[in-house]
């Protein structure tokens, strides 16, 4: 009888044990523990379950984890020791959060990252911090995730022997939000990818972009910061993105710019901050783009319009203290420079409406001088040099007769910031 | 030399000129103040003033006071004076005195305005210090011609031509040189052409400053290295100092060959 009574309570035991296991399991790894890598617990886990990686510092690479899980990390770093990838993910709904990832292997040949996740939906990576490394985070034909937290910093100097910090291909629906990138290749790279959101991150110091578009339609960016990078957000050949309140700052170098526009149609570029670029804005075969509520301090350049620009659309912005407010190759195209304000306006307005009663001309003759012997930059702010701007501001005879700011705003205009 | 720099100070202050050209900077302050709500902007105006204005009267204001002064100095050359120590007295008067005008009349609005709480008070500094630079270059300049010129009306007209040469025609000049010999590597010759220049350096030293992100945006490897770290900053202050001991090597000279 009793032993009736023992055999019923382990079967029950063992089922319920069984059904806890089967709903999620937590697996814990540590150096005194059973399970000492994180490879080992991701054998011999099963879909759903929860790896904790204890304190300590893992030697291993290549982790491929092709089950749905959770890794969470207490304080774990992992060490891949330069020979390539540390983490594949080719699973569905993976977590990987709170890791400290170093010493991604450097490969000509093979995009070597600290975090690979390919052919995945509903990936979170989140509050890991990568260092020395080829290539950060790596979403490939992925979608639906989100990245968030990561702070990643690397020690590229040359374009060509560096990876990105975080980059997308084929990647569609991601949440890109409050990372840090720092001296890597391309802060941020989107390829192919539609529909992300890009939102609180900050990509300084980088070799070439802070934030780079190719092929990438309907993506938004919002308040980011882009400081100290080859150029601040490069966009190539894309159409319908939105980029609102970021601030692009101290991009400096030859071929610097706060925003690099090339072949971009229908987008939006509303109520940024771009101060001490060398260039602020580059525009090259951009269509129907909207400027609205920017505010340019203190640029080199404000606004590069290299040619080929139709239907742009520059209104409300405040052009404060440029070395040269607008540079401009070609006719007018249906651009529209209206309704701005410029430091340099020195018309009047009776009417006191707000608006000056003169057209303003933003272009200097002395930007085609320098355009075409670079050298005179040396010349910049020389009496000369005003006089003969004065001259051409007079009777225009090298820049573009028609392209004036017809109803110029006689005061630096306040953007609504809360809106 | 130290009694002769006194009297010559306590003179220049009590005369009528000093005030005026105090006025005149005082006001100018407010104004540019007053008209621009942006203290940023208004030290780019404040830029092109100091770097045109500033030699213009420091050599007038200087050519004006020599001749002016030339009885009180002929009473000084019958002393046993070294001329050198006269007429150096007599130019670190004028030069202190205006130097003083121009800290004082530009400081007092910007101080008023809240300058101190700005972060452009390096960029303020370094255009008074631009200033008083001018000033000791341009006085001293005038000194000279006034030395080798006794027809007032010769002297003034000198001071103007060069003035007139220094702050326009010379820029004119060196970018025609430039647009000419265009297809020629040219940075140097437009880097050394600008530090013959002292008006031209000074306005290096405060553009370093203000358009340093457009500056940078030539891609020459000696410009570069040039403004790319402090190297640009420090070598044209250097210069900026020979610029004022030259005229005084000058000065010198004229002043033993001079026969009054």
């Amino acid at each position: 009888m009793r032993s009736l009574y023992v055999r019923y309570f382990l079967f029950l035991l063992v089922t319920l044990s069984c059904s806890v296991s089967g709903f999620a399991k937590k697996i814990q790894v540590c150096h005194d523990c059973s399970i000492i890598s994180i490879k080992q617990a991701i054998q011999q886990a099963e879909e759903g379950d929860t790896i904790v990686v204890k304190q300590g510092t893992y030697y291993e690479n290549e982790i491929l984890i092709d089950k749905s899980l959770t890794l969470l990390s207490e304080d774990a770093s992992v060490d891949g020791q330069d020979k390539g990838e540390i983490f594949i993910v080719k699973a569905d709904d993976v977590t990987i959060d709170g890791f400290t990832i170093v010493n991604v292997g450097t490969s000509y040949i093979k995009d070597f990252a600290a975090i690979r996740i390919r052919e995945s939906k509903n990936f979170a990576v989140r509050n890991n911090i990568i260092r020395n490394l080829f290539f950060g985070i790596y979403l490939e034909k992925s979608k639906d995730g989100i990245v968030e937290n990561n702070k990643i910093y690397g020690k590229a100097k040359n374009e060509f022997n560096s990876g990105n910090g975080i980059q997308l291909w084929y990647s569609n629906n991601v949440i890109i939000k409050s990372n840090y990138v720092e001296k890597v290749r391309d802060g941020i790279y989107l390829e192919f990818s539609n529909y992300c959101q890009i939102e609180d991150n900050v990509s300084q110091y980088n070799v070439r972009y802070g934030l780079h578009f190719m092929f990438s339609n309907h993506d938004v960016v919002k308040n980011c910061k882009y400081i100290h990078n080859g150029a601040g957000v490069a966009i190539m050949f894309s159409k319908y993105m939105t980029m609102t309140d970021n601030l692009f700052e101290d991009n400096w170098g030859s071929a610097a710019y706060g925003v690099l526009l090339k072949e971009v149609n229908d987008t939006e570029i509303n109520y940024n901050t771009f101060k001490g670029n060398t260039t602020a804005i580059n525009i090259e075969g951009s269509n129907r783009v909207t400027y609205l509520h920017n505010d340019f301090i203190g640029n080199g350049w404000a606004i590069n319009s290299n040619g080929a620009n139709y239907h742009n659309i520059v209104n409300y912005n405040n052009f404060s203290n440029n070395s040269f407010d607008l540079v401009y190759r070609g006719p007018l195209n249906h651009n529209n420079f209206d309704s701005n304000y410029w430091s340099g306006y020195t018309g009047y307005d009776l009417n006191k409406d707000g608006i000056g009663d003169v057209p303003y001309r933003p272009i200097k003759l002395f930007s085609y001088i320098v355009n075409k012997t670079p050298e005179s930059i040396i010349l910049l702010r020389s009496l000369f040099i005003d006089i003969i701007d004065f001259s051409e501001k007079v009777s225009p005879i090298f820049t573009p007769d028609n392209l004036v700011d017809n109803t110029p705003i006689t005061k630096y205009i306040k953007h609504d910031k809360d809106r | 030399m130290l009694k002769i720099l006194k009297y010559s100070f306590y003179d220049l202050i009590r005369s009528r000129w000093s005030y005026i050209y105090l006025l005149f900077y005082l006001l100018l302050g407010i104004v540019l103040l007053f008209l621009n709500s942006d203290i940023g902007k208004a030290i780019i105006t404040l830029m092109n003033v100091i770097i045109v204005l500033v030699p213009l009267i420091s050599t007038i204001f200087g050519v004006m006071y020599y001749y002016d002064s030339r009885e009180f100095t002929e009473l000084l050359l019958a002393l046993p004076l070294k001329r050198s120590t006269i007429f150096f007295g007599q130019y670190l008067g004028v030069a202190l005195s205006l130097s003083m005008s121009l800290i004082i009349g530009l400081g007092i609005p910007f101080l008023f305005y809240g300058l101190l709480a700005s972060g452009v008070i390096i960029n303020f500094l370094l255009l008074i210090v631009t200033g008083v630079f001018l000033t000791f270059i341009f006085s001293a300049f005038s000194y000279c011609i006034g030395l080798k010129n006794e027809n007032k009306i010769k002297g003034f007209g000198y001071s103007i031509l060069l003035w007139l040469f220094l702050a326009i025609i010379y820029d004119g000049v060196l970018l025609t040189v430039l647009i000419v010999f265009g297809e020629y590597p040219l940075e140097n010759i437009t880097l050394i052409g600008t530090i013959l220049n002292p008006i031209d350096l000074s306005r290096i030293l405060i553009l370093l400053r203000l358009d340093i992100s457009a500056l940078l945006g030539y891609t020459g490897a000696v410009f570069k290295s040039f403004f790319g770290n402090g190297v640009g900053s420090i070598i044209s202050f250097f210069i900026l100092l020979l610029w004022v001991v030259f005229p005084l090597f000058l000065l010198r000279k004229f002043a033993k060959r001079k026969d009054f």
